[in-house]
């Protein structure tokens, strides 16, 4: 009965040791901190959508789906995106083409095969400082390197003002993103799986190819949306390599090769010259402009993460 | 090319090794005769020369010179930072995949320079297995996990047996005869390092390497992986890798003692190898203080 009596106090006391503190208070105020930002970045992006698709509701409740398969236009009534949105897919497919199967090659090489030596590492702080550069330099360089010099072959009866130019301009801007995204997921590839897979015979080859890659994979993919999304909105270097901002014949009856060394447009492009106009109509054909855009790069990159994800799925 | 059948009756007879054919570029051991062997000695599997092994200006191992023989199982002891580990990665030549590792001395392979410019490391690695300290299987079906070591070495025979035949032989058949499609991942513990077992078996080695495979393990998966190096041994030569003296006591016919020995002038700790001898020698009557204090455990 003592021993009873005794343990009273000390429960108590027990007690007060567990409940009674102050909770981590600067924990909470941390976290609290953190989540007022996400709100904060989250609420200006839900005020610009609401006012841009306030902006560009009346476009699309007088023309509906019109106003996405119509040509340019000088009349705000009878103008269309048609145009810039398939140039888009045009210049983004290009970019795709050219820019993923060289960057995830130089970042295989990189990562998996140059030694670490002095001019390697050179090499790669590099490309860290090109995926930096203002977009509007790759658009210098487009002009000067693509527009001017190998007009001959990028576009001999459009001046180089092309697909090709504007293509490889947005590619050559991309290619460090992909490179170091892809040499990231590279790195990341657990080294007991590689020691396995050596440890049991396998060359370099076969550790990369069967290994490596497919645990690299899925976050190579992810380097590929971001710098397709980003090349889909680029606007700057493809108003210097010469993408079309006003009127533009439709491409009809041509071969592939003439649409690609011929004249073009860009959802971008076509949305900065409607900016520019004056007027209440052509406001909200910007608007509208933008609400596609924004459609366009979200479904492309809807199409991607299901494609990573089947991959993932794999094993 | 396995010179020692499955289910070999555990004999006086022994293989006596695979002798290494006259022309040296082949490099690869051919099965040698059986024959009756008296003789208290097994034969040599590695005869290790005054091996040093640095890593960029840093000196990880110094001098070591020893024999690992045929059918024994080889413990690797000694203080953290000693050089097991490179020692042992130098006997199937993983080491190669670290960049400024450099190798000096000699490692003789049933006779042949491992580090001789004409082998082909990648067909050292088949022939001498290895099992790391923590369970790594591949991201991949149990089965492909097991079959990929044969597949990539254009094993042209009954791969479905033989991923049973490895699995059996790595006592982890009858636990996952049913799952053979689901990912080694899912597996536990002590049931992926059976697994990598297994994987290293498959192509067929005449060495394993163990390197603490028991570390990452509870007490019964030890002493799974313990009792299954017991069967393994009468196929495999195996050199294992343990923090664990009462391991090494338990599993190992000799055992050898590394420790570090750190440089007056420059404080730089480098491997060396103290003592190689049966084991219960070393534990019972070391002839080196420094084993003797770390065997007691007044040391390490």
């Amino acid at each position: 009965m003592a021993d009873a009596a005794a343990l009273g106090p000390a429960r108590g006391t027990i007690d007060l040791v567990l409940r009674g503190r102050t909770r981590d208070v600067r924990g909470r105020l941390f976290q609290g901190a953190l989540l007022m930002t996400l709100l904060v970045s989250l609420g200006v992006l839900l005020v610009l959508l609401w006012t841009t698709w306030n902006a560009a509701q009346p476009v699309f409740a007088e023309r509906g789906l019109g106003f996405v398969s119509s040509d340019t236009s000088s009349l705000s009534s009878r103008a269309g995106v048609h145009q810039g949105l398939v140039g888009s897919l045009i210049l983004v497919a290009f970019v795709a083409a050219v820019a993923l199967p060289l960057g995830i090659a130089a970042a295989i090489y990189l990562q998996e095969y140059a030694r670490d030596t002095r001019a390697n590492r050179l090499l790669v702080t590099n490309i860290r400082n090109l995926a930096g550069v203002p977009s509007i330099v790759y658009g210098i360089l487009g002009l000067v390197v693509f527009v001017q010099a190998l007009r001959g072959l990028t576009g001999p009866d459009s001046y180089g003002r092309s697909f090709i130019s504007g293509g490889l301009t947005l590619a050559v801007l991309v290619m460090p993103i992909v490179i170091l995204i892809s040499m990231e997921s590279l790195r990341a590839v657990p080294a007991g799986i590689r020691e396995a897979a050596y440890g049991v015979g396998a060359t370099r080859w076969e550790v990369i190819r069967s290994h490596v890659l497919p645990y690299a994979a899925p976050g190579m993919f992810t380097g590929m949306i971001l710098a397709l999304a980003r090349a889909f909105g680029e606007t700057a270097p493809l108003l210097l390599v010469g993408a079309v901002t006003g009127y533009l014949n439709t491409p009809g009856g041509r071969n592939p090769l003439e649409v690609l060394q011929g004249q073009y447009t860009s959802l971008p492009t076509l949305i900065f010259s409607w900016a520019r106009e004056p007027g209440e109509d052509w406001k909200a054909m910007t608007a509208a402009a933008i609400v596609v855009l924004l459609v366009a790069i979200l479904a492309v990159n809807a199409i991607a993460i299901v494609l990573r994800n089947r991959y993932e799925r794999k094993w | 090319m396995s010179g020692s059948g499955e289910g070999m009756e555990l004999t006086q007879e022994r293989v006596d090794g695979l002798v290494v054919g006259d022309d040296h570029h082949a490099s690869r051991p051919v099965v040698g005769h059986r024959e009756r062997v008296e003789r208290a000695e097994p034969a040599a599997v590695f005869d290790i020369a005054d091996l040093s092994v640095s890593y960029g200006d840093f000196r990880a191992l110094r001098d070591v010179s020893l024999s690992i023989r045929e059918h024994e199982i080889t413990a690797l002891i000694g203080p953290s930072g000693c050089g097991k580990t490179t020692f042992l990665r130098c006997l199937n030549r993983m080491n190669d995949l670290i960049e400024d590792a450099r190798i000096e001395g000699q490692v003789r392979y049933h006779g042949v320079d491992l580090y001789d410019p004409r082998v082909d490391p990648v067909e050292v690695r088949r022939r001498i297995g290895m099992v790391f300290q923590k369970p790594n299987p591949f991201p991949k079906s149990i089965y492909d996990n097991v079959a990929f070591g044969p597949r990539i070495a254009g094993f042209d025979g009954d791969l479905e047996e033989l991923v049973e035949r490895s699995l059996r032989r790595a006592a982890l058949w009858d636990e996952v005869k049913d799952k053979l499609k689901e990912s080694g991942l899912a597996l536990s513990g002590g049931q992926q390092q059976r697994l990598c077992i297994a994987r290293a078996i498959a192509t067929r080695p005449d060495v394993i390497l163990m390197d603490e495979p028991c570390s990452a393990l509870d007490p019964i998966a030890t002493q799974r992986i313990e009792d299954l190096m017991q069967e393994l041994i009468e196929d495999y030569t195996i050199i294992i890798v343990t923090h664990n003296m009462q391991q090494a006591a338990r599993v190992s016919d000799r055992t050898a003692f590394f420790t570090v020995e750190v440089d007056e002038a420059n404080g730089q700790r480098t491997g060396v190898v103290v003592e190689v001898a049966q084991t219960h020698a070393i534990f019972t009557n070391p002839s080196d203080e420094r084993t003797e204090a770390y065997v007691t455990g007044r040391f390490g």
